[in-house]
């Protein structure tokens, strides 16, 4: 019987174990921040170890960098992070992007942009959007602080192999519908947990006309549909995408010789399968507590059929039969290591032309890296969003998990481009609306959420009107 | 990690589905260095009324004074979903849980809490609505050996790995068994360093 992607790249990696117990797994690139290392570091210094692979480590700080002034770390504990991180670096000799350079950025960003982030690998890092990566063909998954320590120590983890959950993607998306949504889709059509215990692979010819960007974001939200690996085939454009990077390999032809041979046999068999037909969809919006607690535009919110529902309608003050449009908007977030890309950034700004931030709303972009904001800058797109009233920040993960300073004020509602709307993710009290950056932005404009594939033909054909 | 063999004690109840670990552990506490004291902040957002941790909710189970002291704590569905932060476990820990008991459990989670021997047991919902509805002063014991959980009104039995299950009972520490496997470790670099040599080292080396 043939092989699925995720077979093949694990087989590679096995060292020891048998199938069905936990095996160990070769470990090729081990990313770091500042908030999941400094324990792990610290334990390889009272037991007296070193770190086996500093060169296959690479870290960079994300978490607690403030994004309105960099140089200005105010919090206490948040300083003594960063610079816990600086000094575990140099003492193992750790690559560290250096703080405020052009390397520096989200982990997940940097990875890639580095082209540290390749087909066939295992890639790991002590954050759970660590599935990010999958979408260059990568077994890569978050960990927590323990096997950050073992793999410090070790370069390997022992893990149970996981099931695997073939996801079938097609049709043509419509103008103004991205992959966010297709990723928000799967996770209300089928449960928040449904992918608990499964490596999950996106395939098909919807996924296949889908740039590397929005490869990222459908992996990165993987985990919010409970599969802590999600991966998607290496093709022309993942190997396009990673020439001539940094951290590319220096034989770069005979990589994509192997890289070639890392897709899902004809006859190879999924445990588990699933189809959708995106031709249809609608942009989506959540209007609760998990993922899953989202719909397509315009779609009446449910009636609270259990207690948790009843429960997230009390906590976001919104009820049944309200829609997407109903939702008090008083903040608007594009950020984080799902959509702070600059393709994120381009499509938002086709929403802008010509027009302001509504004036009860509050409009911040965080770009995902330093990489991401400079060439926002170079390509004008940074003065559409500041022309508009957007504020423009310095990178980092910023309101997603509000540990730096950027936080939801408590009881606003915020469409937010990021991945969990859990309670009091974005601040005590915080209320988020995930949606994509298209639907971010033209919420800010437009002082609540609007279909986008209804403006996107205003835009059209406002266009057609100037060109004629 | 501290062996779990026998645990008694008594049981507190959140019955919600899907708490998450930005409950368990609320983001703002994750800028500490430690692994020590997070107990003082599990489920901050619901456990205290204020942002110092110094005006506890009364209307929060843990709060309750009858549940003082409890060191089993029973979850609805999808328990400890989202982020990696193991800091979660640490809280739990910490502040004397020594037992979950859920439906279920996201993997991330899972495989923090047996590094540090929380034991994360998986029962069916009717089993956990009977636990949660004993009186909070039954004691409880918990042994891994039998695999039972036994109250004075029944035993339940659970399931869980058996390899999980040997490195509970014993303590293993992963990190000691692993450095055995140095001789396949290194045929793996071996075979493959140069094929993923990056093109920035190749060019400092050269």
């Amino acid at each position: 019987m043939g092989k699925t992607l995720y077979d093949k790249v694990w087989q590679t990696h096995v060292l020891a174990g048998e199938e069905g117990e936990s095996q160990l797994i070769y470990i090729d690139l081990h990313m770091i921040h500042e908030v999941t290392s400094p324990q792990g570091f610290e334990s390889l210094r009272t037991e007296g170890r070193h770190l086996r692979a500093p060169e296959k480590t690479i870290a960079t700080v994300d978490h607690n960098n403030p994004t309105v002034d960099i140089w200005n770390v105010e919090d206490a504990l948040s300083r003594q992070q960063i610079a816990t991180l600086e000094r575990n670096c140099k003492d193992f000799n750790v690559e560290l992007m250096d703080y405020g350079g052009a390397d520096q950025g989200i982990v997940h960003m940097v990875g890639p942009e580095l082209g540290a982030t390749q087909p066939g690998k295992t890639i790991v890092c002590g954050d759970s959007h660590t599935a990010t990566h999958g979408a260059f063909g990568a077994i890569a998954f978050g960990i927590g602080s323990s096997e950050v320590e073992h793999v410090f120590a070790t370069q390997c983890l022992w893990q149970k192999k996981l099931k695997t959950l073939g996801v079938k993607v097609t049709g043509e998306l419509q103008k103004g519908v991205y992959s966010k949504d297709i990723i928000l889709h799967l996770i209300h059509t089928y449960g928040a947990d449904f992918g608990a215990g499964y490596a999950m692979e996106f395939f098909g010819d919807t996924i296949d006309n889908l740039s590397m960007e929005a490869r990222m974001t459908m992996c990165n939200m993987g985990i919010e549909f409970g599969s802590k690996v999600t991966m998607i085939a290496p093709d022309e454009k993942t190997y396009e995408y990673l020439k001539g990077r940094r951290k590319a390999p220096v034989a770069f032809d005979e990589a994509v010789e192997y890289w070639q041979t890392l897709y899902t046999d004809e006859d190879a068999e999924y445990d588990a399968y699933i189809e959708i037909d995106v031709s249809d969809l609608a942009p989506y919006v959540t209007w609760g507590t998990t993922p899953a607690m989202g719909l397509e535009f315009g779609e009446a919110f449910p009636e609270a059929s259990d207690h948790n529902i009843e429960r997230a309608y009390e906590y976001m003050e919104l009820e049944a039969g309200q829609t997407a449009e109903d939702i008090p908007l008083e903040y608007v977030f594009v950020g984080s290591c799902t959509n702070a890309r600059l393709e994120d950034l381009v499509e938002g700004a086709k929403y802008l032309k010509g027009r302001k931030v509504a004036d009860h709303i509050t409009a911040v972009v965080v770009p995902g890296s330093r990489r991401v904001k400079l060439e926002a800058e170079a390509m004008g797109l940074a003065d559409q969003y500041i022309e508009a009233g957007f504020e423009w920040r310095e990178p980092g993960c910023s309101a997603c998990i509000s540990m730096n300073g950027d936080t939801i004020p408590p009881f606003m509602h915020c469409a937010s481009t990021t991945n969990r709307n859990f309670e009091g993710r974005q601040g005590p009290n915080s209320r988020t609306h995930l949606c994509s950056p298209a639907m971010a932005v033209l919420a800010a404009v437009k002082g609540k959420f609007y279909d986008t594939r209804l403006d996107d033909q205003e835009v059209k054909s406002h266009e057609a009107i100037y060109s004629a | 990690m501290k062996p779990f063999t026998v645990h008694k004690g008594r049981l507190v109840a959140l019955m919600n589905d899907g708490i998450n670990t930005d409950q368990l552990m609320p983001s703002r506490y994750l800028s500490h260095i430690e692994k020590k004291g997070f107990g003082k902040f599990l489920f901050a957002n619901w456990r205290y009324l204020d942002d110092e941790e110094s005006v506890p909710n009364p209307d929060f189970p843990l709060n309750y004074p009858e549940h003082q002291g409890a060191s089993i704590l029973v979850a609805g569905d999808n328990f400890a979903g989202g982020s990696s932060r193991e800091h979660a476990v640490w809280g739990l820990m910490d502040y004397g849980f020594r037992v979950v008991i859920a439906g279920n459990y996201n993997d991330i989670f899972y495989n923090n809490s047996l590094q540090n021997g929380l034991l994360a047991i998986t029962l069916p919902k009717e089993e956990r609505v009977a636990l949660s509805e004993l009186p909070p002063e039954t004691e409880i014991t918990v042994n891994l050996e039998t695999q039972t959980i036994e109250t004075p009104e029944a035993t339940y039995h659970f399931d869980i790995n058996q390899e999980n299950r040997h490195k509970l009972l014993h303590g293993i520490d992963d990190i000691t068994q692993t450095l055995e496997y140095d001789g396949v470790i290194s045929a793996y670099e071996h075979k493959w360093n140069d094929f993923y040599q990056p093109q920035d080292r190749a060019e400092r080396q050269a």
